[in-house]
């Protein structure tokens, strides 16, 4: 495949993995922000080739493992009612909320569509008039412009019927927040590379030159995060701290200016609950007050449903690194894939959800 | 510390469509509500077909059920597929297929010039199948009541006493062999239904696979141990079926997945995996390593096998699991999904 195949190519992976291996004099803890990365890095196995030189913490950056559980419930309540039609990304639609999730309420009658964007949602407003379509505006900086430029142009177009459930959440206080932590164990970050594509990485250079870590802004093919893991390592061995970018084909260092205009104009920063990790300071992106008409959680009138994060899970630990995944005692029994008590056993791209498939294979053989 | 699960075990108090998925959801759906209910000792074989004794005869015998939308696509339509569908799993079990049942249920208002296309569909893949329909039931329900058409299908086929794959059968050593390339099914008929259109069509690989079977039986005979057509849940949810069927672990080469471009394109964009897309002219052997290339090439000597090709083994090791080793040497779990496919965020 064009532009995909050439950044998985094995033999030149193998050069990469000697590479960091001859550069790397000791262990070093690395995170990927991401979970687009992580996906690849378990997917490819990669944390396996490397795991003498390099250990791999599996960073916050998951969007449906994140969103907290307060807004998954409000999802829930609003897809139940029989006048919404109520979009989303599919992956968002087996996240489990207090009691059920999406695709149970749909089973019970609610009407649940998976759209692949938020315009999308917004054709099917202009095409039902008679329901109130409401989308699960989730993730990161990457899909907040497309979600600020669904509101952008329902406002243009008059949509009445039009409204956005907003979990956004932004990366850097959420790494401020992890690097804050005293017991925090990671020494290199790389920087999601699709953020910075809209954000560029201006806003990374005070936390590496505060923190004096390396950050390396990374792609999410196998030779894109090995290159990142090259670069960190290098930075890390000649005790260098500053921001890199590994990504050249996409990021620049100021982003996409109008990308970052359009989700300013629509959205502002407001504190926001993590699922897993808690509530960080101005963390995340609500709808400014001129767009409040398309904000689900005012139209739908939402401000009594509140609920508050199992204490059990422990997931604020794993996402710091400081506890394993095997050594939570809710692993793999009263918290699995199917089951999950917290927000790395979600998805797919979670760190336990990683384990626990990895830890079942290593425990085989 | 006590740990107390929020979510209910039980929670899923009603059908879910990830129900019909051929994942985990499916196999629990099966355990829990049918089994319990219906169970013998044929029935207990989970098999693709049922093996019944008839006097001397072992007759295998296989009911499937069509709910395909869109009703046409490319490379078929819901008749083709009704008829190829429950060929496969009577092949899969090594026996010929000969007759064939045919229910339809119509909705109202339903245009006829379709359903002519469907029926017309139907008649050519029994004629090029070599099986007869020799009965049918037809119902209509209200408009609203059914998503045009839904077709059932039950087989019955003859079955040789030497040739008996089933998925207990396959055993360490083995080598797994796929007939052709995988995931062209599930994108054709999600590119249909979805409306997008890539560089290249994906066309279904529906067929029926009789032939493929008559010459892995004429030309290795009962070094074939096990045979499954990788329907829903796609090529993953098939091994992981035999992995934990025969107890074994099967060991995957990443390189060796025969994924067309337009089809390993199409998940990129879309978000899934081609190892969980459904296939409906593609089956998986295991062989006894010493006849396996005897197989690949019996495969290759049929147009509709030309692509076959060693995938891995079956091997000692984590049995009951499925594990791929990546084109850069990593280790992953082919794991079964718990219930549909779905499209990733980012």
């Amino acid at each position: 495949m064009k532009y995909l195949s050439e950044y998985r190519d094995p033999a030149l992976a193998r050069t990469l993995v000697a590479e960091i291996k001859a550069t790397a004099r000791r262990r070093w803890v690395l995170m990927e922000v991401c979970g687009g990365q992580t996906h690849t890095i378990v997917k490819q196995g990669l944390d396996e080739l490397l795991g003498d030189v390099v250990e791999m913490v599996h960073g916050p950056g998951c969007p449906v493992c994140v969103t907290p559980l307060e807004q998954i419930d409000k999802a829930l309540a609003l897809a139940a009612r029989p006048d919404v039609i109520f979009t989303s990304f599919g992956d968002m639609l087996r996240v489990p909320g207090s009691e059920c999730d999406l695709l149970q309420v749909r089973a019970r009658g609610g009407n649940v569509r998976i759209v692949y964007s938020p315009l999308d949602a917004l054709e099917l407003a202009r095409k039902t008039p008679d329901k109130q379509v409401v989308f699960f505006a989730v993730g990161f900086e990457t899909t907040a412009p497309a979600n600020a430029m669904a509101v952008w142009r329902a406002h243009e177009l008059g949509v009445k019927n039009f409204s956005v459930l907003v979990s956004h959440v932004t990366v850097p206080p959420a790494m401020t927040a992890l690097l804050e932590s005293p017991d925090n164990r990671v020494q290199g970050f790389l920087a999601a590379g699709h953020v910075c594509t809209i954000m560029g990485w201006t806003e990374y250079e005070p936390i590496a030159a505060k923190y004096r870590v390396p950050i390396v802004v990374t792609g999410f093919e196998p030779l894109d995060i090995l290159e990142g893991m090259l670069l960190a390592v290098r930075q890390l061995e000649e005790g260098r701290h500053e921001v890199e970018n590994q990504y050249v084909r996409s990021v620049r260092r100021d982003g996409n200016q109008p990308a970052q205009d359009l989700v300013s104009q629509v959205f502002e920063l407001v504190d926001r609950n993590w699922r897993g990790i808690g509530p960080i300071p101005r963390s995340g992106l609500g709808v400014r007050a001129e767009f409040a008409a398309f904000d689900a959680e005012k139209r739908f009138a939402l401000d009594d449903i509140h609920t508050a994060e199992p204490s059990e899970c422990r997931a604020g630990d794993v996402l710091r690194g400081v506890l394993k995944p095997l050594d939570c005692p809710a692993f793999g029994t009263m918290c699995t894939p199917e089951h999950p008590l917290g927000a790395p056993m979600v998805s797919s791209e979670g760190a336990c959800a990683a384990y626990h498939n990895y830890g079942r294979y290593r425990s085989a053989v | 510390m006590t740990i107390a699960c929020p979510i209910p075990v039980a929670a899923t108090e009603r059908v879910q469509l990830g129900h019909g998925s051929g994942g985990k959801m499916s196999a629990a759906l099966l355990r829990d509500c049918f089994l319990p209910h219906f169970t013998n000792d044929i029935l207990a074989q989970l098999g693709d077909a049922a093996v019944v004794e008839i006097g001397a005869q072992s007759v295998a015998i296989s009911t499937d059920t069509f709910v395909v939308q869109p009703l046409e696509f490319p490379g078929g339509n819901i008749g083709s597929l009704a008829v190829h569908g429950t060929v496969n799993d009577l092949a899969m079990m090594g026996a010929t297929p000969r007759w064939l049942s045919a229910g339809f249920v119509l909705e109202e208002g339903l245009p006829f010039d379709v359903l002519d296309r469907i029926v017309r569909a139907m008649a050519e893949a029994a004629r090029a199948a070599g099986v007869l329909l020799v009965t049918g039931d037809t119902k209509v329900v209200e408009r609203g009541k059914a998503d045009g058409v839904f077709i059932n299908t039950t087989g019955i086929g003859v079955r040789t006493v030497d040739f008996a794959p089933a998925p207990t059968r396959a055993r360490a050593g083995d080598a797994v062999i796929v007939s052709g390339p995988i995931g062209c099914h599930g994108i054709a008929i999600m590119t249909a239904r979805e409306g997008l259109a890539f560089e290249a069509e994906v066309v279904s690989d529906s067929a029926a696979l009789t032939p493929l079977v008559e010459r892995l039986r004429d030309r290795v005979g009962d070094a074939v141990h096990t045979l499954r057509d990788p329907t829903r849940g796609g090529l993953a949810s098939a091994l992981n079926e035999i992995a934990a069927a025969a107890g074994i672990g099967v060991a995957l080469a990443e390189e060796m997945l025969p994924i067309p471009g337009p089809v390993a394109a199409a998940c990129e964009m879309l978000g899934f995996d081609p190892l969980y897309v459904a296939n409906e002219g593609v089956l998986v052997a295991f062989v006894a390593e010493a006849q396996a290339d005897a197989a690949v090439e019996a495969l290759r000597g049929h147009p509709l096998g030309r692509s076959a090709v060693r995938i891995g083994r079956a091997v000692t090791a984590h049995p009951g699991m499925v594990i791929l080793q990546t084109a850069i040497g990593g280790n992953r779990v082919v794991d079964m999904l718990p219930g549909d496919q779905l499209p990733r965020i980012c």
